[in-house]
């Protein structure tokens, strides 16, 4: 269905992608899926020496591996980053740090174990699992982008608000993935594992209990997923030109 | 027609790609415009009924034509094509990016990044930079966003700035507005059959124009600001049709907080809300807003209200650019119909901590509060301000609890001390909330209603009990994270502030 959608939205995507990527050399925070990003010729797509990018690799398994964090339903975008924060802007690159020393700051006292410890920076936890309606509130895109900064590399949540599913997407802090079941209620903050995308077919393996989870099909958000994010899916698909003017 | 059919962004590849066709704009003229409302006036039941229609499947075959609801029409005709169906995702033409001085500079630093640091925006008359959201502190990271936001408008020669510099003194500012969602009804950027995005969850509000309305974030945004484009995916509608004669006591805000008890906050996800009836029609622009406004609440992607003489009235005493109304087709397909006799409806609250925890207002009279506010996009408008007076005159009592006025903008601001409440001889909002004992209106922003920095004007900054008409009430919304928000309407606000609890404004209305 991904593929469809984007070969109705150009159908000289291979032709396109033949023609070399001279994308900027500015190293922005935000390409965390490979951080040593070399541009290199964009060949087509089924040939196994793709986009140095390491998110645009379709055949490929792609791993995250930690310790979890469990939370529950309808966390809004308050709870993930109160607004008195708001006031960093996420494209400056020291700003873009302290707001992911404030990740999740906003949950109650109830939750004992805090994302990110007093006095530190980044989280211990890679990976989110949360309820329905994660990131539900305001289209602050400071709340995807407080999680990638403070280290989260994936939420494996029952569903999303749209638009925080969206700003995940769109910047590639983190990988926004559907689980098939409550997996919030049968793991809990601390537990060690491992999430696998593959093709059709990803998994949340949870190590401490033993038990695996199907994850769902990225769907229409894998094309953008894979090439990296708003911007790269653009000037793949022929929309914008490779090279910044 | 108010967008160009082809870009002029530097930043859009001009020739279209092989194999894409380029569609005529005539061919969107011959599409149906029979008005929904109108084949809905035949059956109104005396009851509630909340109905959900069998999801109907979207698909369509190349050839045959299927009806297409507004929102689909407004988006098709945005993506220069003859037909979408829900799923599609398509790339869109904005007609007018709204931001402001949380959300812009990020945008602006994506832009530059992506695009180089001497590009220039797609249209400098298409975007409108609103500061709003942290105006009146001494936060000097604050400060410095709307400082930023100057420098970014001066370079690209934006059009649409409303800027302020003096924060002492908000009225020695010409240009300042305050609320982004409200400043852009009032200055005429809304207008039906246009996409309208903003870096604000809120944006959603402007779909009482009888357009597509959404929030987006600061990558989005950056992306339209280089290119005037979007990637989108069309949502289904879900229909709301609310009928009945519009009780005195009841707003729209009792009429969506109702909604969205009903649906759940993720009942719309993904979702338009579509909104018409006879209650609807009865409804002015500022209560459409309202209505609109919390459609993100439930989850929604967008809200919409088919224009009429209502809208246009509003619309055209504020802008003189052309627009093409658009309306759902008798035949178009909607993913749930759901029916209110508006009638029957009672004052509701969202108590703590979610918006669709809803109760009625007289079931919560025994909630002891603490203060009240009256504000924000939601509930900080003229007639929210002009409702809130009507009771305080009303009932001739004065207020238990500090409550708390701040006008969405400066033009609200005008309208509390100018405009004479109607039934109250002649005595201004201003005057009868200094009687009832009010704290004095203060200067129009988005104030408390997110909390803010730590300065700000009534925020929640111990662990209080609030009855405000802003639009969520989730742990730490307004400031401290054991505060507890009562969502409500200005009446039932207005209520609540003179007796001290969670209060029906029947007490003082009827």
């Amino acid at each position: 269905m991904a593929a469809s959608s984007l070969q109705s939205l150009n159908p000289t995507f291979s032709q396109t992608l033949a023609s070399p990527n001279t994308s900027p050399s500015f190293r922005s925070p935000f390409l965390r899926f490979n951080s040593s990003f070399t541009p290199k010729p964009l060949s087509t797509r089924s040939s196994s020496s793709l986009i140095a990018r390491s998110a645009a690799e379709p055949q490929e398994r792609k791993t995250f591996h930690g310790l979890c964090y469990v939370v529950g339903d309808n966390i809004d975008t308050d709870q993930i980053i109160p607004a008195e924060f708001l006031t960093l802007v996420p494209s400056n690159p020291d700003e873009y740090e302290k707001l992911g020393s404030y990740a999740l700051i906003g949950l109650p006292a109830s939750y004992k174990d805090r994302f990110v410890q007093p006095g530190e920076m980044k989280t211990k936890y890679s990976i989110i699992i949360g309820g329905e309606n994660f990131g539900c509130g305001s289209s602050r895109e400071h709340a995807p982008v407080c999680l990638g900064a403070a280290g989260a590399k994936a939420v494996v949540a029952q569903s999303y608000a749209r638009i925080f599913f969206r700003n995940s997407v769109a910047t590639g802090e983190v990988y926004p993935l559907d689980s098939e079941v409550r997996v919030c209620d049968e793991c809990k903050t601390g537990d060690v594992a491992t999430v696998e995308l593959r093709e059709g077919d990803s998994v949340l393996i949870n190590h401490t209990t033993g038990k695996e989870y199907k994850l769902k099909p990225i769907g229409d958000a894998g094309p953008v997923i894979d090439a990296g994010g708003i911007f790269a899916y653009a000037r793949k698909a022929g929309m914008i030109p490779s090279a910044a003017a | 027609m108010a967008s160009s059919v082809i870009s002029s962004s530097p930043f859009v590849c001009k020739s279209p790609a092989k194999g894409q066709k380029d569609l005529g704009v005539s061919s969107f003229r011959k599409a149906s415009q029979i008005s929904i409302h109108g084949c809905q006036r035949k059956s109104i039941s005396r009851k509630i009924v909340s109905v959900m229609a069998p999801q109907r499947s979207s698909s369509t075959s190349g050839s045959v034509k299927t009806g297409m609801t507004m929102t689909e029409k407004i988006l098709a005709k945005a993506a220069e094509k003859s037909q979408v169906v829900p799923g599609d995702n398509i790339w869109v033409n904005v007609d007018v990016l709204m931001t402001h001085d949380v959300c812009g500079p990020g945008a602006f630093g994506i832009f530059k990044r992506e695009f180089g640091d001497n590009a220039k925006v797609w249209d400098s008359e298409k975007i409108v930079v609103i500061p709003d959201h942290y105006i009146f502190t001494s936060d000097k990271r604050a400060n410095r966003n709307v400082d930023i936001m100057r420098e970014h408008c001066r370079e690209q020669n934006i059009k649409y700035f409303y800027d302020i510099t003096d924060l002492g003194d908000f009225r020695a500012n010409p240009d300042y507005k305050g609320v982004c969602h409200v400043a852009l009804a009032q200055e005429g950027h809304c207008r039906p059959g246009e996409v309208l995005l903003g870096t604000d969850s809120h944006t959603c509000t402007a779909g009482a124009f009888g357009q597509f309305a959404t929030g987006i974030g600061n990558t989005d945004a950056g992306f339209v600001l280089g290119t005037g484009k979007i990637l989108l995916k069309v949502p289904p509608t879900m229909r709301f049709i609310l009928d009945g004669e519009m009780p005195s006591y009841l707003q729209a805000k009792d009429l969506i907080l109702q909604i969205i008890g009903e649906i759940s906050v993720a009942g719309a996800t993904y979702k338009t809300m579509e909104f018409s009836g006879t209650t609807i029609e009865s409804l002015t622009m500022e209560e459409r807003m309202t209505l609109c406004n919390m459609v993100v609440e439930a989850g929604g992607k967008n809200g919409v209200i088919p224009p009429d003489a209502t809208t246009f009235n509003y619309v055209e005493n504020r802008t003189s650019v052309p627009f093409q109304p658009v309306y759902s087709d008798a035949n178009a397909s909607f993913v749930a119909d759901y029916r209110f006799d508006v009638s029957k409806l009672e004052p509701v609250v969202a108590k703590p901590h979610s918006p669709d925890n809803r109760a009625l207002a007289r079931e919560c009279k025994d909630v002891k509060i603490d203060r009240v506010y009256i504000g924000s996009c939601t509930g900080g408008k003229t007639e929210d301000f002009m409702a809130a007076a009507k009771l305080f005159h009303a009932a001739g009592k004065q207020v238990k609890v500090p409550t708390f006025l701040v006008p969405a903008t400066q033009k609200v601001w005008m309208d509390v001390y100018a405009l004479p409440v109607p039934g109250a001889g002649g005595k201004t909002c201003a005057q009868i909330f200094e009687e009832a004992g009010c704290d004095t209106p203060t200067s129009p922003s988005c104030g408390a209603c997110l909390g803010g920095p730590a300065d700000t004007y009534a925020r929640l900054n111990e662990p209080q009990v609030c009855v405000s008409t802003t639009n969520r009430n989730f742990p730490g919304r307004m400031g401290h994270k054991e505060g507890q928000i009562y969502l409500a309407s200005p009446y039932t606000a207005a209520a609540s502030a003179l007796t001290g609890h969670v209060t029906d404004p029947r007490e003082f209305l009827q």
